[in-house]
């Protein structure tokens, strides 16, 4: 199911960018994602492609992988390249097909465009590639602990969200089992009329739900026998830290900035 | 049916980082009518092994052939649909799949997917029940108001009233108290003799293999082991100890015993009356000559 979409996906590995701390990780995608807009020339858009491409490239997931799972998006970077071909008039006419002509504006505002949304999948899907859900999770809940004073609960969300990225593997999991299970017994989920497709999924939605709430039930006592109380005085097993890792990142990254600036026109 | 599979090598999610060979290069042939037990410690391939049995996997390499049936990377199975009809497979707690409304329903569910006349499903229904050892009254309740060994059972049923010639399970007993193990291995065991079925049974149970099959085959790491009579691939302590599997109880028992006494007793399946008038003999004879 979804073998060809990586997004979201995380592959075990141990590169650098694999070790630095998930909060150094989100906050340097945060303010990439705004610096991407503000590049405007070839020089510029260089030299953020060198340090998006530049960091795919060290998390060493092989570069096959990450063009193949990102083929959905390939289809929404074309689709915009040429929606800007067509609809954007600026610059000297480049050429004309049936009478419909063809500006220098267009494909280089296509281009620009275009690259622009390469750049924000590729370094968005790196988080998600080199961290783990649950040192995301931590790092939600780190990032959001002030919020803690206005008596939002941050802990609770957090773990909130831990449980159910937690379950999601397993649930994937039960369902490829019972729709073996069924179509071992001759549901056909393939093939046949809409309406036949919707009856095909009772026999597999009924037990995955009698197992996820069965699931949920255990969980929750598996917790209070274990003296789970959440929030205020516990301890976590994992803590984060900054270390010089994310320090020369942070400084690799002010540099990429200051190199924006500059290369700006 | 005849089961054949011929260098049959499966690959999880292949050109991926996570990439997994599950079965590499096996081979073997069951003959109509066996039952066969697939043994092998966990993440040795097994049920990787037994879904290429109804098509549910399709070799990424080799190739599966069930009767007339053949199952390869390159070709398409025609009518996979009437090979599941013909292959039933129970699955690792076969409760979890059921899911209607009622006990009868849900036995019939199978044979209704592959277009059994109701009237012969009402039939079929009654016999699986009857088989698997639960009362008729059973037939209108939810299955989910019943304990777990009925639901065991009532999946099983569902296999069962597909009237399947093969039949697959994997690890059928797992989970249930002694007496309910022996009694489903031994109910599987009659379905076998009288419907002239090919079993194929996954199993950890070194007693269980040794109990009903005629065949084993032992799986590791993806590869095949060992394969033969139960009787020559069982007692070969060192070479079942390399794959982490023990010798049955009673070889072991009757290996205690020739060390004791010094005088091997041959292991027939005889029964356990008949092992006890052996072993007299042997201790009764050690002592009139010592």
């Amino acid at each position: 199911m979804g073998s060809s979409m990586i997004i979201g996906q995380y592959v075990p590995g141990n590169s650098f960018i694999h070790r630095i701390d998930p909060r150094t990780k989100i906050t340097i995608i945060f303010f990439f994602v705004l610096i991407v807009f503000f590049a405007n020339s070839v020089m510029s858009y260089g030299l953020l492609t060198l340090f998006a491409v530049g960091s795919a490239a060290s998390t060493r997931i092989p570069a096959r992988y990450l063009i193949k799972g990102l083929l959905p998006v390939w289809f929404l970077i074309v689709f915009t390249f040429i929606l800007h071909l067509f609809v954007t008039k600026e610059g000297e006419v480049l050429f004309s097909i049936f009478s419909f002509d063809f500006y220098t504006g267009g494909i280089i505002q296509g281009l620009a465009i275009s690259l622009r949304f390469f750049l924000l999948i590729l370094v968005t899907s790196l988080l998600t590639l080199t961290t783990t859900p649950i040192e995301i999770t931590d790092a939600i809940e780190g990032m959001l602990g002030p919020l803690k004073k206005i008596r939002f609960p941050v802990h609770e969300l957090a773990l909130m969200m831990s449980i159910s990225l937690r379950f999601i593997p397993t649930l994937m999991q039960e369902t490829e089992k019972i729709s073996k299970a069924q179509a071992s017994r001759g549901v056909d989920f393939r093939t046949g009329s809409f309406k036949d497709r919707i009856k095909a999924v009772v026999p597999l939605l009924v037990p995955l739900f009698v197992s996820a709430f069965k699931r949920a039930e255990e969980l929750a006592m598996a917790m209070e026998a274990r003296g789970y109380q959440g929030g205020e005085g516990r301890t976590k097993l994992r803590e984060l830290s900054i270390g010089k890792l994310d320090i020369y990142t942070y400084i690799l990254f002010i540099l990429v900035i200051i190199g924006l600036i500059l290369t700006r026109s | 049916m005849d089961i054949t599979f011929k260098d049959v090598s499966y690959i999880y999610q292949a050109n991926t980082p996570f990439e997994h060979r599950a079965l590499s290069g096996v081979s073997f042939h069951i003959p109509s009518g066996s039952f066969v037990a697939v043994i092998g410690h966990t993440g040795s391939g097994k049920s990787t092994l037994l879904q290429h049995l109804n098509g549910l996997l399709r070799p990424t390499e080799g190739k599966v052939m069930i009767g007339d049936y053949q199952i390869s990377a390159a070709e398409k199975t025609k009518d996979i649909k009437s090979l599941r009809e013909k292959v039933g497979v129970v699955f690792q707690y076969p409760e979890h799949q059921l899911f209607e409304e009622t006990v009868a329903k849900d036995i019939g569910f199978g044979p209704l997917n592959f277009n059994v006349e109701p009237k012969e499903i009402e039939r079929r229904t009654g016999q699986a029940i009857k088989a698997v050892g639960l009362p008729e009254d059973l037939l209108q309740r939810s299955p989910f108001d019943l304990s777990g060994g009925q639901m065991r059972r009532v999946a099983i049923a569902g296999v069962l009233a597909m009237n399947p010639e093969v039949l697959v399970l994997d690890e059928p007993t797992a989970g249930l108290d002694p007496s309910g193990q022996r009694e489903i291995m031994d109910m599987f065991s009659r379905q076998h003799k009288n419907n002239n079925l090919t079993t194929v049974l996954v199993t950890h149970s070194m007693e269980d293999a040794l109990r009903y099959a005629d065949h084993i085959i032992i799986m590791k790491d993806g590869e095949k082991y060992m394969e033969g009579a139960p009787l020559e691939v069982l007692v070969n302590k060192e070479e079942l100890q390399r794959v982490q599997l023990d010798l049955p109880e009673v070889i072991q028992f009757l290996h205690q015993a020739e060390k004791q006494f010094g005088k091997a007793i041959p292991y027939r399946k005889q029964g356990i009356a008949q092992l006890a008038k052996e072993l007299t003999a042997v201790v009764k004879g050690g002592e009139s000559h010592g």
